[in-house]
């Protein structure tokens, strides 16, 4: 137990010393990638709101139980701004950035975020996600035959997870698909852990100049896709130029990463867990399909490392109190396995009813892409396994390269075969 | 059961049409909350409680 050997020295100070404060984020455990790093359960258990050392030497919250959790995430004293003093950035050079050249609203406090979110929520409503669905059940089935038809072994990251959700948001947004390959690399660059300001600019500077040129070609050609709505609102003075390429790039790279990996690290976590593969395979009933996607989404919990936020305000809140200004940070992986609330939350169980996990934040903030995204995630679940059913690894679980270098947590190749 | 809605607070996440279709609905012009039955019966209390323990905008108050 690393930390906890530490011999006391005197001080005459205040303020806690360093070797107190433990350091974050720690790695996950050899051979368990889909549980969150282990010092994070034990803080769960011990100091579930701690103060912990992140990379720039400040020393932000991290809570880890799933009262605490959503209670912040949803308290108006607590700011998503990315460009308050206090605000825990994943590298360096970030809020220069935000301050210089804008800024996604997820990164805003209300009313400005509300003002622009609402601006995009309506082609995301349940009734509107769901009309997408024999689309994208076309769309799987087409790239199943694809596979089919295609070499054997494959990457599935490659052949099928990532095109996935890159062919439905680029049908929903009016984004020409052929030019995945232009965005699903800059994108890469924005969820990189330690990533390289100059490179993060660089691929943000592309990223907008994309939208800039996608947004005229609206206002010339307007269709009835997402990007020629937020083109109109340009037109009607509703929004700027630049808050109308901020939200195409934002919809864009959270709308194919995300899934992305829900469908890569879900696949590879039942075939780990056959037993709740057969489960997923031999039902035709959508019911337990809704209820396996909710259970992979707590399980998996992609958004990892921690919702960034800064208290407005003093916050009292289990026994500490959190000053205006200080840090937080709000991992929903660690919220989503709190014992208190899903019993024995190591276990992939896809009969639970997971409905409650954060995996989509909570909150003003919650993912506004959520409804699309469950869509996806049942059709791909319900067709995948079942059209192949001897669907299994190409390669061993060791081999298999986990991104434990970005904030969207996933695999970069599942070699599979059949 | 009486249910009511803050629609200034509704971020239009969709979980209470998840929860409870019957109940609650969203706007085709911005996926706001519309609320159908503010009386549901008792077969759909619990689900209405779901809904409102789910709101991530805490936008749904339910009493009795």
């Amino acid at each position: 137990m690393e930390g906890k050997n530490v011999t006391e020295t005197p001080t005459t100070s205040a303020e806690p010393l360093a070797v107190d404060i433990p350091a974050y984020p720690t790695p996950r455990a050899s051979g368990c990638p889909f549980d969150p790093p282990p010092r994070q359960r034990e803080l769960q258990a011990e100091a579930p709101i701690t103060k912990v050392r992140w990379w720039d030497g400040s020393t932000p919250w991290l809570v880890t139980r799933y009262a605490d959790h959503r209670a912040l995430l949803a308290d108006p004293r607590v700011s998503a701004d990315s460009t308050h003093p206090s605000h825990p950035h994943r590298a360096a050079g970030m809020r220069e950035a935000h301050l210089k050249h804008g800024r996604p609203f997820i990164r805003m406090d209300d009313p400005e975020h509300a003002r622009l979110r609402r601006t995009v929520t309506a082609p995301f409503s349940v009734r509107r996600s769901e009309a997408m669905r024999p689309a994208i059940q076309k769309m799987v089935d087409g790239l199943i035959d694809d596979m089919l038809a295609g070499p054997n072994p494959v990457d599935l990251v490659e052949a099928f997870a990532l095109v996935v959700p890159s062919l439905v948001i680029c049908e929903l947004l009016g984004v020409p698909y052929s030019d995945h390959g232009f965005f699903q690399e800059n994108s890469k660059q924005l969820v990189l852990r330690d990533a390289d300001p100059q490179q993060v600019a660089e691929a943000d500077r592309q990223l907008l100049a994309y939208m800039e040129h996608l947004i005229d070609e609206k206002l010339a050609h307007p269709g009835d896709d997402l990007m020629s709505g937020v083109a109109a609102r340009v037109k009607a003075g509703e929004l700027t130029r630049d808050e109308a390429k901020r939200i195409g790039q934002l919809l864009l790279l959270a709308g194919h990463d995300t899934s992305a990996n829900m469908i890569a690290l879900g696949t590879l976590a039942l075939l780990q867990h056959p037993d709740q593969l057969k489960i997923v395979r031999e039902t035709d009933d959508p019911a337990v399909i809704a209820a396996a996607v909710e259970e992979l989404l707590r399980y998996l919990s992609i958004i990892h490392i921690g919702h960034p936020r800064a208290a407005l305000e003093d916050i009292e809140i289990g026994g500490h109190l959190i000053h205006a200004g200080d840090g937080l940070l709000l991992p929903p992986e660690t919220a989503n396995r709190d014992p208190s609330v899903f019993p024995d939350p190591d276990r992939l169980d896809v009969t639970r009813d997971a409905r409650g996990h954060v995996a989509f934040a909570f909150g003003p903030h919650q993912c506004l892409g959520q409804n699309l995204a469950r869509v996806e995630l049942q059709v791909v679940y319900s067709t995948l396994y079942r059209r192949i059913p001897t669907l299994r690894l190409a390669t061993s679980f060791d081999q298999i390269p986990f991104k434990h270098d970005a904030t969207n947590y996933g695999v970069y190749e599942l070699p599979v075969t059949w | 059961m009486r249910v009511t809605i803050d629609t200034e607070r509704c971020i239009a996440a969709g979980q209470c049409v998840l929860s409870a279709p019957d109940v609650f609905d969203q706007s085709e012009d911005d996926g706001m909350v519309v609320l159908l039955n503010p009386s549901p019966p008792d077969e759909l209390v619990a689900d209405v409680k779901q809904a409102a323990a789910l709101c991530p905008a805490l936008a749904i108050m339910v009493e009795g």
